[in-house]
């Protein structure tokens, strides 16, 4: 490779980092926001929500700031003290998801090893029935998951959620993905020593794509906890419905303490984000093509 | 023959295996999925679910015609020919631009990678703070046009725009939606990077290429079943950015923000099964051919590039 000139190098990243952090912004701005007190974020953004209360002090315009006049936790305490509905909010989120992410990726993993071990023509074709319905928008796939529910007496239950996430093809077709990158000879070889199939799938195939599993329950998780749609449409009681979409429906009238809430929710997807980020790009990489 | 029975045998047990492996999710599919399509397909061909007379294509005809329909589909369209484009090439840029060595490059990748875990409905408060019509985007272009005085954009006189009931109310979504996506997209064409056998680029370097012919002639080529990839998955995600407008504008979004995505959400709510239906059934006849074609092209580039 030649040789680059420093201020070249020293122009791109400067433009990057810019990019870079434009795309942080959003997150940034709403963890800062959570830290500000109630008068400060109706100061701020008064003229746009109308929030200010009569005769406080709301600036003519918007007013974005990344640093808290003064750190406070008033919101935190108004969300985690005050109003313990939103900590049952949180756990209705956690029971809802966890189970999904934990039982899809279980059942996932069984069909990504038969997709693996066993591809007569005939499953090929289903594999490729999966690809379609992964693909497929929401609003596809809503309407016969609701026609189910309704004809299984599930519609606001959390079953009516629930049962569609566990079999969702999304992990089947990624762990599929990893598990015919095993070499066919592992198999082959606890094959000669007298392994069965079940064991072969404990004690290779689950072990040799850990990573695999880490990525996709990051992926699953990600993409249910924000789920707004299924719950909007199989629940009507609102009382039963997670933090993500109440959180959408607090906006406007406690905008200081959205923005504790939301901090306060992305904290599990913050924690996996960080903790699997490179799981979490392996995994992005290897849902890129849909051949199998 | 003892043999051909062990055979008969291992296929048997193989099928059952196959079979016993696969069950849990295949029979939740059908379940949840396959079968009630089918059933979708029948509400599409029916007048009602009390009087079930077969009405053959009436309700295609009937959607197809549909003012509503019509202008949803219009707008998605818009959206889509604007966006995905977008977001295929900028991911492209961001690629090569983050491929090359700079410091701080992992980190800058996980910035770019950030939106994916921020809660839709703290974008939404963000989107709004940003984009109202006394929101910061607003208020950075006046301070533009008073510290250049190459335009006009005074709040008194009502220049500025209310950007979510202007004619320019995509523009907002497009750079939420290009904000969220990018990112992933990004990670993907750095994968693709990473695969173009070095050896190639390291004798084209030796021959004196320029890095545009290089770019063009090699890298593009190894790159073009991910530019596909990734532009079927852009106009895929292009669907899902109605939770973002449905959250930011209601269910009954001013011009340009009716999509597709309302039409189908306020045909659920009149309970109006059979137009609902029979949209479900042409958006997804349309997605199966858009994936189709991915494949056969995927097929054709795939095996070139790999041979």
């Amino acid at each position: 490779m030649k040789k680059r000139k420093l201020p070249v190098l020293i122009i791109r990243t400067v433009f990057i980092g810019f990019l870079a952090l434009v795309f942080l912004l959003p997150t940034v701005l709403t963890i800062s926001n959570s830290f500000m007190s109630q008068a400060e974020i109706s100061a701020n953004y008064g003229v746009v929500f109308g929030t200010a209360a009569e005769g406080a002090y709301m600036a003519e315009r918007v007013n974005l700031k990344l640093i808290p006049d003064l750190v406070t936790f008033q919101q935190y305490g108004t969300v985690l003290v005050q109003t313990p509905e939103y900590l049952e909010l949180f756990w209705r989120s956690v029971i809802l998801v966890v189970p999904i992410v934990l039982v899809q990726i279980f059942v996932a993993s069984l069909a990504a090893y038969s997709f693996t071990r066993w591809r007569p023509k005939r499953k090929e074709i289903i594999f490729f029935t999966y690809i379609i319905i992964m693909l497929m928008p929401f609003q596809v796939t809503l309407v016969p998951n609701y026609l189910m529910a309704q004809t299984l007496n599930l519609i606001d239950r959390y079953w009516a959620i629930l049962l569609p996430g566990f079999v969702a093809p999304f992990s089947v077709f990624l762990l599929t993905k990893f598990m015919r990158r095993i070499p066919i000879s592992y198999i082959e070889a606890a094959k000669l020593d007298g392994a069965g199939e079940w064991q072969i799938f404990t004690r290779i195939a689950i072990p040799l794509c850990k990573g695999a599993l880490y990525a996709v329950a990051i992926l699953v998780f990600i993409d249910y906890w924000n789920m707004v749609e299924q719950p909007l449409i199989m629940l009507s009681d609102r009382s039963m419905y997670p933090l993500s979409v109440f959180l959408s429906q607090i906006n406007q009238a406690e905008i200081g303490v959205a923005f504790a809430v939301a901090t306060f929710y992305m904290v599990p997807s913050l924690f996996l984000f960080l903790h699997g980020e490179e799981h979490l790009i392996q995994g992005i990489t290897y849902s890129g093509g849909i051949k199998g | 023959m003892k043999q051909k029975i062990a055979k008969l045998n291992q296929r048997l047990g193989g099928a059952l295996y196959s079979g016993a492996f696969i069950g849990p999710s295949f029979v939740g599919v059908m379940i949840f999925f396959i079968i009630p399509f089918f059933v979708v397909g029948y509400y599409a061909l029916i007048d009602s679910p009390v009087g079930q007379n077969f009405v053959g294509l009436q309700n295609f005809s009937r959607v197809l015609g549909n003012h509503a329909f019509q202008t949803a589909t219009g707008h998605t369209l818009l959206f889509t020919a604007i966006a995905v484009p977008g977001a295929v090439l900028l991911a492209l840029g961001l690629a090569v631009l983050l491929e090359q060595k700079i410091p701080l490059k992992s980190q800058f990748r996980t910035f770019f990678l950030s939106p994916m875990m921020v809660p839709v409905a703290s974008i939404v408060l963000i989107w709004e703070v940003l984009f109202h019509q006394n929101g910061a985007i607003n208020d950075t272009l006046a301070n533009i046009a008073s510290a250049t005085g190459w335009f006009s954009y005074d709040r008194a006189a009502g220049e500025w725009i209310d950007w979510f009931t202007s004619p320019f109310a995509q523009v907002p979504i497009i750079i939420l939606f290009l904000w969220r996506n990018l990112g992933y997209n990004m990670i993907l064409f750095m994968a693709a990077l990473n695969n173009i056998p070095k050896d190639l680029l390291e004798v084209a370097d030796m021959e004196g290429a320029g890095r545009f012919y290089v770019f063009r002639k090699i890298k593009l080529r190894f790159l073009s079943p991910t530019i596909l990839f990734v532009f079927i998955l852009s106009i895929i995600n292009s669907f899902r950015v109605f939770r973002e407008v449905y959250l930011l504008t209601g269910s009954h979004p001013y011009g340009r923000l009716y999509m597709l995505q309302h039409y189908m959400n306020n045909m659920f709510d009149n309970l109006d099964y059979q137009s609902l239906a029979a949209a479900a059934i042409i958006m997804a006849l349309f997605m199966v051919a858009l994936i189709g074609l991915l494949f056969v092209i995927e097929h054709r580039y795939g095996k070139d590039v790999e041979g």
